[in-house]
């Protein structure tokens, strides 16, 4: 319940006498739309002609197609630890753990499947990776004819990353070797006032 | 056959022609030109991929309504909903065989018309026609079996009839000033020329009458701010809501002929039709193939400025509430236009019907008494209905929470 002290109470506010007759005021609209008019005759500064030209896009936080990042050698990055799908809010990431044919690490992803129409691209599963090996990457016009295409499988997704790399490099790539490192990444050390904060 | 095609009636038979098809293309061309000047009005660039500068839109936009699926509901009284579409084609169109586009042309020593039909009429049938229009929105409305298309057919009719009231008299006042029917003589009387350089055109004489002329004509072609009939926020699309493909195209079309049928008529009431001032070749006396030309031309010219003008208001003005809609009608221009005739007819009885000072002293004070009246008087113009409790400091004021 509002108290009687929180309520303002105001006027509806009248009408002058030009508002009234409503000329004025339609004189006033007519301007306005006709200053428009003559900018965009000239020239209109504000449309992308989108296949000819291409918005700059905000390389390090658009959120489009992902892809699987690679390490140093070339290997999937991904240790399929789960945290990606478990983070998934849509349930689009299908991952078939296996026993890693490499010495330093335990598992890698047999299968790795992203299923593009069911993802919301919230970027929770880039926020949940510890080795950083799943991103979203700036390409926003994935295609396909049906619906098995945009189902974006591991390697499909390791040849986003291969078409991409170049425009967004991978975040953290001191992630191999992270087996033997007792949990720790190979980041330097935050030091002084970023620290802090 | 030269000898028929020299005739006023081979002129006619091939003019006809000549104008329905102009009329078609030029009609497709508005729907185009509505889409540029709505996109450079909002900031953007409208249809630019069909050829340059998105030209070939309109003959896309064609090929689209013929080719899509023709939806005839099962729902629809099935006669009536086939013929609306094509009785409101028709009425746009037939309205311009009065419309004298050129003057007189020589042929073979004849002086022919150039005009489709030239009836002693000539205005009473535009008016006809166009009053016409209505039955096309009334029958699809009716026909298509829908509260939406019916609520925007009965808007239609009641607005129609309404608006109809300030154009007849507003064109009365003209009939009475030229004392004649036809408009090729109501052309030919506006060529004069006062003090020796101002034309003699009804505008200068009846600027008022102009005006309102020209706000019934966007009421009578549906057109923003009195587009209640097809309110897409309230109605889904209004009486073409069940309408699809070609025959929607020609409830499309249709509009924008009516547009340009209204257009002509202001044109040729107001601004002397196909007259153009100190042009020699746009005087009475021309009468050489390329004086009709640029005769037409300039009767182009005058349309296609009307056009532009109706374009503008489309996308500036928002729509009227009903009651607004009604009020401005019967309360605003009704009044005013009834001045206008007793103006008009005052004029007339003490001879002075051609007399700029009189007639023009004559709208100016009409013009003042009703500036006057209109912004003092007392109607709320807020959506707050009038029988509702008054607002006083005790009761029905507005309440704003403040935030803590």
């Amino acid at each position: 319940m509002i108290s009687e002290a929180d309520i303002l109470r105001i006027d509806e506010p009248g009408l002058t006498a030009s508002e009234r007759l409503y000329l004025p005021q339609i004189v006033e609209g007519m301007k306005t739309t006709l200053r428009h008019m003559a900018k965009n005759l000239r020239k209109n500064t504000f449309t992308v002609q989108y296949p000819e030209q291409k918005r700059d896009l905000r390389l390090q936080n658009y959120r489009g197609v992902h892809r699987l990042n690679r390490d140093e050698q070339g290997r999937v990055a991904c240790v399929a630890c789960y945290m990606c799908s478990t983070a998934c809010p849509a349930h689009c990431i299908h991952i078939e753990a296996s026993e890693s044919p490499w010495p330093d690490r335990e598992k890698y992803p047999a299968k790795f499947d992203i299923d593009e129409l069911r993802c919301i691209y919230c970027g929770m599963c880039e926020e949940a990776c510890p080795v950083d090996a799943i991103e979203l990457t700036p390409q926003f016009d994935l295609v396909g004819r049906t619906r098995a295409e945009m189902i974006l499988d591991k390697e499909e997704l390791l040849a986003v990353f291969d078409q991409t790399a170049a425009m967004k490099p991978r975040k953290n790539p001191h992630v191999t070797g992270y087996a033997g490192t007792g949990g720790r990444s190979h980041d330097p050390p935050l030091t002084g006032g970023a620290a802090l904060e | 056959m030269r000898e028929f095609l020299t005739s006023q009636f081979g002129v006619s038979v091939v003019l006809a022609l000549i104008v329905l098809n102009v009329l078609l293309g030029a009609v497709s061309y508005c729907i185009y030109f509505e889409r540029k000047i709505s996109a450079w009005i909002q900031d953007r660039c409208g249809p630019n991929r069909v050829g340059p500068w998105g030209l070939l839109q309109p003959i896309a936009d064609g090929i689209k309504f013929l080719v899509k699926e023709d939806v005839v509901p099962d729902h629809v009284d099935k006669p009536l909903f086939i013929m609306a579409p094509a009785a409101i084609f028709l009425v746009a169109f037939i309205g311009f065989a009065a419309i004298p586009w050129g003057g007189q042309l020589e042929l073979d020593g004849r002086h022919v018309n150039i005009q489709v039909a030239n009836p002693d009429i000539g205005l009473l049938y535009i008016l006809g026609v166009g009053s016409m229009g209505v039955y096309g929105v009334v029958l699809g409305g009716w026909a298509s079996n829908n509260k939406y298309s019916l609520y925007g057919a009965i808007r239609a009719t009641a607005q129609l009839l309404s608006y109809e009231i300030p154009m007849g008299l507003c064109i009365l006042v003209v009939v009475l000033t030229m004392g004649t029917l036809r408009l090729e003589e109501i052309t030919l009387l506006q060529t004069g020329y006062w003090i020796g350089w101002v034309p003699q055109w009804n505008v200068f004489l009846h600027p008022l009458p102009f005006a309102i002329l020209f706000i019934t004509a966007l009421a009578e072609s549906d057109r923003t701010p009195f587009d209640l009939a097809e309110a897409e926020q309230e109605l889904v699309g209004g009486y073409h809501t069940e309408y699809s493909a070609l025959k929607f195209g020609m409830f499309f079309l249709a509009e924008y002929a009516h547009m340009i049928t209204a257009s002509a008529l202001i044109c040729v009431l107001f601004l002397g039709g196909w007259h153009f001032p100190h042009f020699a070749w746009t005087q009475p006396e021309a009468i050489q193939w390329y004086a009709v030309l640029a005769k037409i031309g300039v009767l182009s010219t005058k349309i296609v400025l009307f056009l532009f003008m109706m374009m503008w208001i489309r996308w500036t003005l928002p729509r009227f509430r009903f009651d607004q809609l009604m009020r401005l009608a019967w309360k605003g221009l009704i009044p005013i236009t009834l001045a206008l005739f007793v103006l008009a007819s005052a004029l007339l009885f003490f001879d002075r019907q051609r007399s700029p000072l009189w007639a023009l002293g004559g709208n100016l004070v009409i013009l003042v008494v009703a500036l006057i009246a209109a912004s003092s008087s007392r109607l709320r113009v807020t959506g707050r209905q009038l029988n509702l409790p008054s607002i006083t400091p005790t009761a029905g004021f507005i309440r704003v929470e403040v935030p803590q």
